[in-house]
């Protein structure tokens, strides 16, 4: 048996684990396995021109990119913002809720609103912390630290479990294509079909976990049972 | 030119084919318009790269594969040596950004939204034809509208932001293409197979609902370790989930998918996955650099036990 050939599965593990460059990591590694593995210098090459050409639909985020930095430009963020201030009366929990709701349906379309920099810092955590000052309280810095872990984490949350569900992403399409040379051809469609349930459950475990959390926080710091 | 007009391949390889030469092209531009760029502190490095990856995604299918394959280690040199970087970046201000919202306003989701409705439309009524080709739809849609709001954006415009973009994200947007191609590399070799007898030692074949357990919490595991999920999937599902899983009959679309979401779940408590959980720390002034960790740990248990479940029932 050839035990060496798992040297490239060692150098990704602990390349990635030491924080090296990646490409560097994808190179040596391809490198090591092909020659312990008895492909050659030239079964590398063919395998990874032949797999490269066959995965070009995974270079389909560079045609998206074409309109994104436009859409930006024409205020798409200002009109996220706009639309998450319709969100009235609400508890801080309960605006962190509405954003993973919000960044969850959008994230099933691919479309983000930049993120935590982009995002979180300028609308989500002045409108949370607005909440906090209009049922009357001065907010207290620990369940401010604490709404920005939980702002972040419905942030996180939302995107990875609901971006899954966009036809043409990147991560159903490089399921599709590691599951192509083991002669498994699957739709992108029913990839993104059977992450429907887990993107459902994921941003409601979200909003009801950080519902509840920050309840918890309120009738810790203010006193408030609302 | 022979390949669009022979009948040997079908209308959605051919558009597929045009959409891979539209890629290639706008590739290509961001590699010369930083060769262009005087502000560029590495203009040779990274038109190299960007020039490179333009020509093998709008020509690859007409190159042998092993120059194919050459063109890509070439990709890679500079990226290695970090000579890809960025030249005179010219974003939109808040201001112009505001003034723009005030002109088109809410309108904007449409031309936002159409990309992913194009692409499922086209998946489902559509599918000879394929989502890739749907998002290519789902773009020219988007363009149109945005011109009919706003003379300003001219072709020019949406070339220059993705650019602007593509250069911001730089040569790790590689980095799941060349993780497949590393996971072929890994099939070729034969590597599923020496793991399968290894572990195959611990873990009964056969038995695939062990199989699927061992899998998510692995893909889970590796994930928290090397804090990239994609890295994780590729390894995993050559090394574990082909050999113990998939083998026996099961769903490749449910246990495939799933198990890079099982990895989300690592993504969502490692220190590693810097972007999402260490970024944020320093973004937003907090005291705690596990503040973000924390507050995501007791979901990502929920739902790797909700997709284990999940897998196990849907197999």
């Amino acid at each position: 048996m050839h035990y060496l050939v798992l040297l490239g599965i060692l150098i990704v593990i602990v390349g990635f684990a030491l924080k090296l460059d990646s490409i560097l990591i994808i190179v040596v590694a391809s490198v090591a396995t092909a020659l312990l593995g008895g492909l050659g210098i030239g079964g590398l090459l063919e395998t990874l021109g032949t797999s490269f050409v066959a995965n070009r639909s995974m270079a389909i985020f560079i045609l998206i990119m074409l309109v994104t930095g436009t859409l930006e430009r024409n205020g798409l963020k200002n009109a996220a913002a706009h639309l998450i201030g319709k969100v009235k009366n609400a508890s801080s929990g309960k605006v962190i809720g509405a954003y993973g709701i919000m960044r969850g349906i959008f994230a099933a379309f691919n479309v983000s609103f930049g993120g935590v920099a982009g995002f979180v810092r300028p609308i989500i955590m002045p409108m949370a912390i607005g909440a906090i000052e209009a049922e009357g309280h001065e907010p207290n810095e620990e369940h401010v630290e604490e709404l920005k872990g939980m702002a972040s984490g419905m942030e996180n949350i939302a995107w990875f479990f609901c971006q899954v569900l966009f036809v043409g992403g990147a991560g159903g399409l490089l399921v599709q294509s590691t599951l192509a040379p083991l002669g498994y051809d699957v739709s992108l469609l029913d990839l993104a079909k059977a992450e429907i349930p887990v993107a459902i459950f994921a941003v409601a475990v979200g909003i009801i976990y950080y519902y509840l959390k920050d309840k918890k926080l309120r009738k810790k710091y203010y006193g408030d049972e609302k | 030119m022979s390949f669009f007009t022979s009948s040997d391949f079908t209308t959605g390889q051919k558009l597929l084919e045009v959409i891979y030469i539209v890629i290639g092209l706008i590739t290509l531009y961001t590699g010369i318009k930083n060769a262009r760029d005087k502000e560029n502190p590495s203009r040779f490095g990274t038109a190299l790269f960007w020039c490179t990856l333009g020509v093998v995604l709008a020509f690859g299918r007409w190159i042998p594969p092993k120059a194919v394959g050459v063109l890509v280690l070439i990709m890679t040199i500079p990226a290695i040596f970090k000579k890809v970087k960025i030249g005179k970046v010219d974003a939109p201000s808040e201001k112009s950004m505001k003034a723009m919202f005030d002109k088109v306003g809410m309108k904007v989701f449409l031309p936002a939204l159409s990309i992913g409705v194009f692409a499922i439309l086209f998946a489902i009524f559509l599918p000879a034809i394929g989502a890739i080709v749907g998002i290519g739809a789902g773009i020219i849609v988007s363009i149109i509208l945005l011109i009919a709001f706003d003379r300003d954006n001219t072709p020019k415009v949406f070339l220059n932001d993705s650019e602007r973009l593509m250069s911001a994200v730089g040569p790790l947007s590689m980095l799941p293409m060349l993780l497949a191609s590393l996971g072929a590399i890994f099939t070729a070799a034969g590597v599923g197979d020496v793991i399968a007898s290894l572990v195959g030692k611990v873990i009964p074949q056969g038995n695939v609902n062990v199989g699927i357990i061992v899998f998510a919490i692995g893909m889970m595991l590796f994930t928290i370790i090397m804090g990239n999920g994609f890295a994780a999937i590729t390894v995993m599902t050559v090394g574990i989930g082909a050999p113990f899983v998939l083998n026996y009959g099961a769903d490749p679309v449910v246990i495939g998918m799933i198990a890079l979401t099982c990895g989300y779940c690592g993504t969502l408590c490692t220190p590693m996955a810097a972007n999402f959980n260490i970024v944020p720390v320093a973004m937003l002034d907090m005291k705690d650099k596990w503040g973000v960790i924390k507050n995501q740990i007791v979901p990502a248990l929920f739902l790797i036990v909700f997709q284990i479940i999940y897998m196990i029932i849907c197999k």
